[in-house]
């Protein structure tokens, strides 16, 4: 019984969250046995081989020249294809942009049951049982499969990247799928901001976010300075993304991204509980608020009472004086 | 032109989630049941594209127990023209069998553009849209946010990591919104009383056997008490060493 994973590319680079999942894959692996087969889209090899050093033991390579950008339906068929070939237990992606949009095609294509953003995955008796955040986190569910195979989608930084194993190499094959790239489709024409960009919420080791206490949108220049000396990204609560004093993008909570980076500092943020559903799964809490009955403070790991106006800077004084 | 909007009934986001005697899922006991958030979004997008092009005609469908008729109606208040209603009490039905049942109304009905909200704010599996792309074979792109109609082309915007990607999509198409495409309006008054003569169609509406089979809901780990570790600028030393030395995380 092998475990596949689609292994996702950008710019010919295979992305972080996608060795994630093959080592999460390498897990199944070990209960479930047979090989760890990853499948890859893209117009050209972006190095595929060295998928064996995160556990990979094959690899299925989907190209097609339109597979320079992502394209959901043909990147579908080709994942399709790839199941079918080996009849795999599992299929894992990564719960990036990519994932997300992918996995669920594939599913409806392979009429497979599909968990989301998960945690958690275990094998009990037998059987997979996922567990995903619900409620932007309020609580967990637990799902099992009752069909043949079981797709999931891993949420990123949850399950950690496998250590390498310098100079292993997975066999490359080209996978045989059928796409008409002429029927109407979705059409990726350009790519803003991509390189060199900040690092999406989701994927961060570090976010400093701010809230109303934050007074102004002006004020938010502190924010990034301190995000930028812990190499950090910046959120923001609801109030302050529909006051629109910050982009959508950055909204951290139930209508807005579900986060666990390593640290969490929650800068002039009362903690409404739709916020605290997005981010009380951060490895370290860190709250900066003026009311110190503030919900914040009941999940936060470290508090700080006090003007922010205050702290922020001795905070980014303190943080540059380590390095 | 013709437009679909499929909605769904969720807890609104201030809801405290208690688990229901069955262990699997949410006790609906006390809950208030609200439009999904991202929905808003969709249903203002066909509005929009409705209103500029001066005709055409906006349904909505959603599928669940007698209580969504109010939040199709509240869609209706907005404007949407129609609503079909497609009865099932099933709690926490998975998304394949969701997409199946919307699938077989919406294919009858050729739609321009299907709308759906990029992800439900309960149970957030984000899978009913790109599913039913599948099932219907239209091009689709998920989490749209922004949205142009220049013709029979739609020209969209989906966040990705670190960036944009700039999109043209043909129609008919899927689109799933994200927070910011649009500002969704409010109900007039004037809408609301016409929501009251405009029809919900009822359909009786089997899923089928599950894809995904519900184990359990639990609440998660309460956090282990915290600590305040000062007041004002000077606690900043104690807590960069205890994130440091205690912490491990800078």
């Amino acid at each position: 019984m092998s475990i596949l994973v689609f292994v996702e590319q950008r710019d010919g680079q295979v992305r972080s969250v996608s060795r994630e999942a093959l080592g999460q894959a390498t897990a199944l692996a070990a209960t479930f046995g047979g090989p760890v087969v990853a499948v890859c889209c893209a117009a050209a090899d972006p190095g595929l081989a060295a998928l064996g050093e995160a556990g990979a033991e094959q690899v299925l390579f989907a190209q097609h020249e339109a597979f320079a950008s992502y394209d959901g339906a043909g990147y579908a068929a080709a994942v399709a294809a790839a199941i079918a070939s080996v009849n795999p237990k599992v299929v894992l992606f990564a719960g990036s942009s990519m994932g997300r949009d992918l996995a669920p095609r594939v599913a409806a294509k392979v009429d497979a049951g599909l968990a989301t953003d998960c945690t958690a995955l275990v094998v009990d008796g037998g059987k997979l049982v996922a567990t995903r955040p619900v409620y932007a986190g309020k609580a967990l569910q637990k799902v099992s499969f009752p069909g043949a195979v079981a797709l999931a989608t891993l949420r990123p930084k949850a399950f950690a990247a496998p250590e390498a194993q310098a100079g292993k190499t997975a066999a490359v094959s080209a996978l045989a799928f059928t796409w008409d790239a002429s029927a109407p489709r979705a059409k990726v024409t350009a790519v803003v901001g991509a390189s060199g960009g900040k690092v999406d919420l989701t994927e961060a080791e570090a976010i400093v976010a701010g809230g109303r206490g934050m007074k102004g949108p002006e004020h938010f220049a502190m924010l990034e300075e301190l995000a930028g000396v812990l190499g950090a990204s910046v959120g923001a609560s609801r109030a302050v993304v529909d006051a629109g004093w910050r982009g959508h993008g950055e909204q951290v909570g139930q209508t807005g991204k579900t986060v666990s980076p390593k640290l969490y500092i929650a800068v002039g943020i009362s903690g409404a509980i739709q916020h605290l559903a997005g981010m009380s799964s951060s490895r370290c809490i860190v709250a900066i608020n003026k009311d110190p009955e503030a919900p914040i403070f009941k999940v936060a790991d470290y508090g700080i009472v006090g003007d922010l106006f205050e702290v922020l800077p001795a905070l980014t004084a303190a943080i540059k004086q380590l390095h | 032109m013709l437009q679909v909007v499929c909605i769904k009934q969720v807890p609104d986001t201030e809801t405290r989630v208690k688990v229901a005697g069955d262990g699997r899922t949410l006790d609906p006991a006390g809950v208030t049941w609200v439009m999904n958030p991202f929905d808003e979004f969709a249903v203002e997008g066909a509005l929009q594209v409705k209103e500029k092009a001066g005709a055409g005609e906006v349904v909505v469908i959603s599928l669940g127990g007698a209580g969504v008729q109010t939040t199709l109606r509240n869609s209706l208040a907005m404007g949407a023209d129609r609503a079909i209603h497609l009865k099932n009490e099933t709690a926490s039905p998975d998304s394949l069998s969701v997409a199946k049942a919307l699938a077989a109304a919406i294919k009858e009905l050729n739609p321009q553009l299907v709308w759906l909200g990029k992800s439900a704010s309960d149970d957030d599996a984000a899978q009913v849209g790109p599913m039913l792309s599948e099932l219907l074979g239209l091009p689709c792109v998920t989490v749209a946010a922004s949205f142009a109609l220049e013709g029979t082309t739609a020209k969209v915007e989906r966040e990705i990591e670190g960036g944009r990607e700039q999109i043209e999509v043909p129609l008919p198409a899927v689109i799933t919104c994200d927070k910011g495409l649009n500002q969704p309006r409010y109900p007039s008054l004037k809408g609301i009383m016409a929501a009251k003569k405009k029809t919900i169609e009822e359909r009786a509406t089997d899923l089928g056997s599950a894809h995904v089979e519900l184990v359990a809901l639990e609440l998660p780990p309460a956090r282990a008490a915290g600590r305040i570790v000062g007041e004002g600028a000077a606690a900043v030393s104690e807590l960069v060493r205890a994130l440091r030395e205690d912490a491990k995380v800078i």
